[in-house]
């Protein structure tokens, strides 16, 4: 089924809009189960490159295979499903209506229940769209997309616009579905909701990939880690000439060590100087965020 | 330094939750479904501004400007209650239809056509859908005209009866395909608004308020090139015996063509990947 094909391969995808080109060459290979987080600014180019995806915009150069066929074929087989930022509902229906109407578009799909149930809002399937809450919307077109069961999700900028309980409901919900196997991409600026929610994270600046790989090597990518110690007289000289030392800092009695390879450097103070208290801390995701998309790193 | 390998999590060939996987066949015929006409059809009965214009107020003019009559007759008898009638059972059914087909209008605007190109639902389907439903809400459009009519006291042959109702409703296409036409040329949630006016000109043209014959001579002439003339006439016939003449054939046929091309035209351009 799944097995052979990666869920995504995006190869060499340009798209330009007149004079600014929105996704530039951008490289992408994801594996079925992944939990990506597409991570950037405002303006990087996530959505343009999530509309390509799904098969919405045409590529200027490059290509997209999705499920290893093409986005049309995923969407008409019902193996890829989205949760657009712009993507539009019908007010005047109810919660219910909308998710038994899409039903009905699709060879198969889960009960209506159930995925109103799995979106968590089963509660308020008689209501109005039009009277619902931004997040009830969004929830909803949550639970549009759990119809047909897909084997890849996409959501583009999911919780922009809800308020913190919102957002947390959001991803308890997104979660829960989740761990069962289903491949993820979600866009978002929200640090936080990378760190927390993706195993592996996509930065992008400027229609470019300018970093991917966990969440711990994107934090170490950026900054390293910094190890600190005591060490009363230390050869601020000598530490700095040790492989993969960045800066070395004398305080008193402390030194502050700036490092990519953080357990060399604690194993050296730790057993070839008198070092105690060592302490060994990362920059965190914001910093490494910052670094990378304001800045032209190594280029 | 820039870009680390990717590092794929454990993959995942099996999904637990599914011990078999999904149907994932592509829809019959599409996506069109008779089903969901049933949910399209609530969602136009429960707006009350839809209900008000398309369903009511023509019954309404009828009891206001029909029932007056009552006793006179046309040249062949028969009574001018059911001239009136049939002729606001055309105009019934054109609004609504309009409307029907319009909604499309709303949904672009809402960005629900964007939401549908993310589902298996084919876009002919969904004009498909529009169609048949558009044209439901014409022949309701048709039969609560008829009904109030008959109640009270249209008294006509059983042929002029089915004839000039099927004339009314099938016409009734022409302006689903203009409704279609109007929605996919204007994103706008209100188009209406702006369109109900455009009818009733229209209306006036193909003689549903007023017999073509009272309009100045000039106007007369113009009348025969408009959308509803050719309608008009052809559910009147069965009732007047007048026959149809060539000119209201081929302006139905044109007028057809015209809004159904249109819209065609309009909806592949709005289906077209930029």
């Amino acid at each position: 089924m799944t097995s052979t094909h990666p869920a995504v391969e995006l190869n060499g995808l340009t798209k330009t809009f007149g004079t600014v080109t929105a996704v530039d060459g951008l490289n992408l290979v994801v594996q079925p189960g992944e939990v990506v987080a597409f991570l950037g600014p405002n303006g990087a180019g996530k959505t343009t490159t999530i509309d390509m995806l799904l098969g919405l915009a045409r590529p200027d150069a490059g290509t997209v295979r999705v499920l290893g066929g093409t986005a049309d074929e995923a969407v008409a087989r019902g193996r890829i499903a989205a949760v657009l930022q712009t993507g539009g509902l019908l007010k005047d229906l109810t919660v219910g209506e909308t998710v038994r109407m899409t039903a009905h578009f699709y060879r198969h799909t889960r009960p209506a229940a159930e995925v109103l149930e799995r979106a968590g809002i089963a509660d308020i399937a008689d209501r109005i769209v039009g009277r619902c809450s931004g997040g009830q919307q969004q929830r909803l077109r949550f639970a549009l997309a759990l119809l047909p069961d897909p084997d890849l999700m996409v959501l583009d900028e999911p919780t922009t616009g809800m308020d913190v309980e919102g957002r947390r409901d959001f991803w308890q919900a997104l979660r829960r579905d989740a761990r069962d196997g289903r491949t993820v991409i979600f866009a978002t600026h929200y640090l936080d909701e990378a760190d927390a929610y993706a195993d592996r994270i996509v930065l992008v600046r400027q229609g470019r990939i300018v970093a991917d790989g966990t969440t711990a090597e994107i934090k170490n990518l950026a900054a390293g880690r910094t190890v600190r110690a005591t060490l009363p007289g230390a050869d601020q000289a000598a530490l700095a000439a040790l492989p993969g030392v960045d800066a070395v800092e004398v305080r008193g009695d402390s030194v502050l060590v700036r490092t990519g390879d953080s357990d060399a450097i604690a194993r050296h103070l730790l057993t070839r100087t008198a070092a105690r208290d060592v302490e060994i801390t990362s920059r965190n995701l914001e910093d490494a965020f910052l670094a990378l998309t304001t800045e032209r790193i190594g280029a | 330094m820039s870009t680390l390998p990717a590092t794929p999590a454990a993959t995942r060939t099996d999904r637990p939750d599914r011990p078999t996987p999904p149907d994932r066949r592509l829809p019959a015929l599409g996506g069109f479904a008779p089903a969901v006409l049933g949910i399209e059809l609530r969602r136009v009965l429960r707006n009350r501004r839809t209900l008000a214009f398309t369903l009511i107020m023509p019954a309404v003019f009828f009891l206001i400007f029909g029932l007056p009559q009552r006793g006179q007759t046309l040249d062949n008898g028969r009574p001018v209650t059911a001239y009136v009638m049939i002729s606001l059972a055309v105009y019934a059914a054109m609004v609504a239809t309009t409307s029907a087909g319009g909604a499309v209008a709303t949904e672009r605007a809402l960005g629900w056509s964007r939401q549908l190109r993310l589902t298996p639902l084919r876009p002919t389907a969904y004009v498909a859908t529009k169609v048949a439903t558009a044209m439901t809400l014409g022949l309701l459009a048709v039969v609560i005209e008829f009904v109030v009519g008959a109640a009270a006291g249209v008294r006509i042959p059983l042929d002029v009866w089915l004839l000039s109702g099927l004339a009314a409703w099938l016409g009734s296409l022409v302006f689903a395909a203009f409704g279609l036409f109007i929605g996919y040329l204007v994103p706008a949630e209100n188009v209406m608004q702006f369109i109900g006016p455009i009818l009733a000109v229209l209306a006036m043209f193909g003689g549903l308020f007023v017999p073509v014959e009272v309009l100045p001579h000039v106007l007369q002439q113009a009348a025969k090139f408009t959308p509803v003339y050719g309608m008009g006439e052809l559910a009147r016939a069965p009732l007047t015996g007048d026959g149809v003449s060539m000119a209201g054939v081929a302006n139905m046929v044109f007028w057809t063509l015209a809004f159904g091309i249109g819209a065609a035209r309009l909806f592949r351009r709005d289906t077209a990947r930029v």
